[in-house]
């Protein structure tokens, strides 16, 4: 057998050496999770981001560092603290064929900003627009905002001329049960086009010829297969079936790094992962309590905090690769947060404080909770659900897969949730972010404020700092009140912060890859070898 | 008045062996009594449903109360492996659910909805057969169509429609028990057509008979000619279709919790174990899939052979 097995092997192997040419490889790239929707402004999640970062581009960038560099925006600066000026890239086209010019800039913000949108953060909802040329554009601010683009490379350029054609003007919600043009076609100024969109199934993208840049991947498609299993994501890249997989289940790294043909990528996400309790609503939509809302006590929220043992999740649903956090942000983007440290775990004390807050036999509560988007996410919950059983209280766990979780929970969905798993990567790679979009109050109807807060923790306290650490550009005196701001929200026990999960890509040995501590899995800067 | 009392309790006594030896003197019991392997079958069936019913009382703890699952306890090896921990005998999960205790309560489950699936399919499919054999004409040109179109999907695939609809209109309020009406639904609604067509079939022999007629000509109504007279007539087909449907209906209810939209991980059937578990093999867990596994393969293979051996007793061309 072995003779003719090996001669054959060598001469397949040298019919490919012949044929193939060096460059231009398929890419076979498997998530745990869907790419739902194609439209850019559905989820702000990073997952989709990096996917749809293959097609789209915004004004800025960020590369193999995060720095901040430009794209669509040749060059910006800020003439005034209140206007930012930027220059478009001239030449630049669209997968279509159509120009991209500063119509496009000003429709796409508005379009990002618009009722349905997830990413209205991105732009202040007062700011105006203004195109001062065809590759000019003005952003003029109510006050002033020195990180204004600072998470400008997820807001990506549309079309105008190709939305309006297609009706696809306003943004998809990413509670629509229906698809709309744009979640099912892209037309973008990026490195590849989409070939073919199957939610849940398959999407192929195609290199795109006209790139304004030069390539550094050596691809010609890229073929994205959603495989939520985690024991057939792990066989199909030992296999060679595909050639990255994201994540990694933790307990089969060292199972994947022992193998012949791929290894693990580890490193420190940024990625904070935390629960949320709605403390806005008088009556929590799914709980046996009426007439009250629980959590709106600060005792009940503090009691929920202490009833999870941090390092027991750690150690046995994490296998130790979790860094358990104090605070709503990583380290690595807030060097103070070694300042802070996490509450004890202590289910007698908050046993004593629910009995305290009148809920001496607990009460119950749904929880919402992602099974394929965070690493061990169901697992996760499972175990938050058993320690709060512990304290009396009965949680009924909804864990769904994300398209379903997040078209529920989020704004467009009406915020329906009373207890909530969810992880956060500041988009700005700042502490502003995290005290803007998920901490901040979300009653102002007019400001994106708080769109991402989905318990609508609010204190006007808070709110001030936040608004003074966005204007603060000492770093020392910056820091301190962020610090201020912090202590203030655990003063409120308001969130639950758990961890920070570690990154883990499961690569094929014939592939270089970039990793960057925002998980973003960039085909773009891929390399594959024969 | 004591010769009375004697006189009763022979007369039950009598009447209880009398069953009795029916049942034992019956051509059924006898081809039973010939099959070793048949015995055997039965044997193990009764015992998965013994442990299923005795679940609460034999199992460490209840799978299903949070409260009862340690996380210390998680990734237990089996007793007899080096690492092994009493009282887990087959080990634990990730959640340091017992996998002994799971799987009976695992059991519990996929029995439950096994049984009323089979039952439910079974009070669809017989009541159409019945209605469309007797009456006969459009009636039974209208039902026989709507089977014959459901027949050219496979079972599993109307099971995850069924599944799929009932969860996007009752959404998050469905908590696990409601979840196990909806898979006993999406079950029913999925095997019932077998039981339609073989009642359909043999209601078209029988309705032609005399003795209906003769119920017809003392104007008997037609629901009751139906019920009392020729359904009875018909239940021997039925009986083999329930016994085999039912190791189906286990393993639909199983598929679609593999597949995650069955039972929920808080609340698992064996297939929802064997998921959990699949996670699992690569890193050398075993035991979290293999128990379930072997556990619903037994039960299956056990119903199976019951089953066949049922469909060849009552075939008289066989004997």
């Amino acid at each position: 057998m072995s003779v003719r097995h090996h001669l054959l092997a060598a001469i397949s192997l040298a019919i490919v050496a012949t044929t193939t040419p060096v460059s231009a490889q398929t890419l076979r790239y498997a998530n745990q999770g869907d790419l739902k929707s194609l439209d850019p402004h559905t989820l702000n999640e990073t997952t989709t981001h990096a996917h749809l970062g293959q097609v789209y581009e915004g004004l800025t960038a960020r590369d193999k560092d995060l720095k901040i560099i430009p794209a669509l925006a040749e060059s910006w600066e800020t003439p005034e603290p209140t206007r930012w000026r930027f220059h478009l890239r001239k030449n630049v086209k669209f997968q279509n064929g159509d120009p991209f010019t500063a119509d496009d800039v000003v429709f796409s913000a508005d379009r990002v900003r618009a009722k349905g949108s997830n990413l209205q953060t991105r732009i202040p909802a007062d700011a105006k627009v203004v195109k001062v040329d065809d590759y000019t554009v003005d952003f003029i601010l109510t006050s002033p905002n020195p990180i204004l683009n600072s998470q400008w490379d997820t807001w990506y350029i549309m079309d105008k001329k190709w939305a309006e054609a297609n009706n696809a003007t306003q943004p998809t919600p990413a509670s629509a049960t229906t698809p709309s043009f744009a979640s099912l076609n892209a037309n973008g100024t990026g490195p590849f086009m989409i070939e073919s969109h199957q939610p849940g199934v398959k999407t192929v993208f195609k290199v795109n010829p006209n790139w304004w840049q030069k390539p550094e991947h050596n691809l010609k498609e890229i073929v994205f297969t959603p495989i939520a299993s985690d024991a057939t994501r792990v066989a199909a890249l030992l296999s060679g079936e595909v050639d990255i997989i994201e994540p990694v289940p933790i307990q089969d790294i060292s199972r994947v790094d022992s193998s012949p043909n791929a290894q693990v990528l580890k490193g420190p996400e940024i990625r904070t992962i935390f629960l949320g309790m709605d403390q806005s609503r008088d009556e929590l939509l799914y709980s046996n309590i009426k007439g009250k809302n629980p959590f709106k006590d600060v005792r009940v929220r503090e009691a929920f905090y202490k009833a999870i043992d941090i390092e027991l999740i750690k150690n046995r649903v994490m296998r130790g690769l979790s860094t358990p956090s104090a605070l709503m942000v990583a380290p690595q983007l807030y060097p103070p947060s070694k300042d802070f440290t996490r509450p004890k775990f202590d289910p007698d004390g908050a046993k004593k404080l629910l009995t305290a807050a009148g809920y001496p036999d607990g009460f119950e509560v749904t929880m919402d909770c992602p099974n394929d988007r965070y690493v061990n996410d169901a697992a996760i919950c499972q175990a938050v659900v058993g320690m709060l059983a512990r304290i009396g209280v009965k949680v009924n766990l909804l864990a769904q897969p994300k398209a379903q979780y997040f078209a529920k929970i989020l704004k467009p969905g009406g915020y329906q949730t009373s207890f909530y798993m969810l992880g956060w990567t500041p988009g700005t790679l700042d502490s502003h972010n995290v005290m803007y979009d998920i901490m901040g109050c979300r009653d102002d109807p007019k400001s994106a404020r708080g769109e991402t807060n989905l318990g609508g923790y609010c204190n006007k306290e808070f709110d001030d700092i936040a608004d003074k650490v966005l204007q603060e550009t000492d770093t020392a005196k910056r820091d301190q009140l962020i610090k201020a701001g912090f202590e203030i929200a655990m003063k409120d026990w308001a969130y639950i912060p758990l961890h920070q999960q570690a990154l883990a890509w499961g690569v094929s040995k014939k592939l270089k890859v970039v990793q960057r501590p925002d998980n973003q899995v960039l085909p773009y800067w891929m390399v594959k070898s024969e | 008045m004591s010769d009375g009392v004697v006189q009763q309790h022979t007369k039950t006594a009598h009447s209880g062996v009398g069953w009795f030896r029916r049942a034992v003197d019956s051509d059924l019991f006898y081809s039973f009594r010939r099959s070793k392997l048949t015995m055997l079958a039965a044997a193990v069936t009764v015992l998965f449903f013994l442990l299923a019913i005795l679940a609460s009382v034999l199992a460490v703890q209840n799978p299903f109360d949070p409260a009862q699952l340690q996380l210390m306890n998680s990734r237990i090896s089996p007793l007899w492996t080096a690492d092994g921990q009493s009282p887990f005998l087959l080990g634990t999960d990730e959640q340091g659910r017992d996998v002994f205790s799971a799987i009976l309560y695992g059991l519990r489950i996929s029995l439950i909805v096994g049984v009323l699936g089979v039952v439910f399919a079974g009070a669809i499919g017989i009541t159409l057969g019945l209605i469309a054999g007797y009456l006969g004409g459009a009636v039974d040109a209208v039902i026989m169509r709507i089977a014959d179109v459901q027949l050219t999907f496979p079972a599993i695939l109307i099971a995850l429609i069924v599944n799929g609809v009932a969860k996007s209109v009752f959404g998050n309020r469905l908590d696990p028990t409601s979840m196990l009406a909806v898979l006993v639904v999406a079950i029913g609604l999925s095997f019932w057509v077998q039981y339609a067509r073989s009642v359909r079939g043999s209601v078209m022999v029988e309705k032609n008979k005399d003795y209906v007629a003769a119920a017809q000509l003392i104007g008997l109504p037609a629901p009751k000619i139906m019920l009392r007279h020729v359904l009875p007539n018909t239940m021997g087909p039925i009986l083999v279709i329930a016994t085999i449907n039912l190791a189906l209906a286990i393993i639909t209810e199983a598929t679609l919790s593999f597949l995650g939209s069955g039972m929920p991980d808080t609340m698992p059937s064996l297939g929802t174990l064997i998921r959990i578990g699949n996670n699992y093999l690569f890193a050398g867990e075993w035991w979290i899939v293999a128990f379930p596994g072997i556990a619903l393969a037994g039960l299956i293979l056990s119903i199976n052979l019951l089953g066949d051996w049922l469909r060849d007793a009552l075939n008289p061309k066989l004997r």
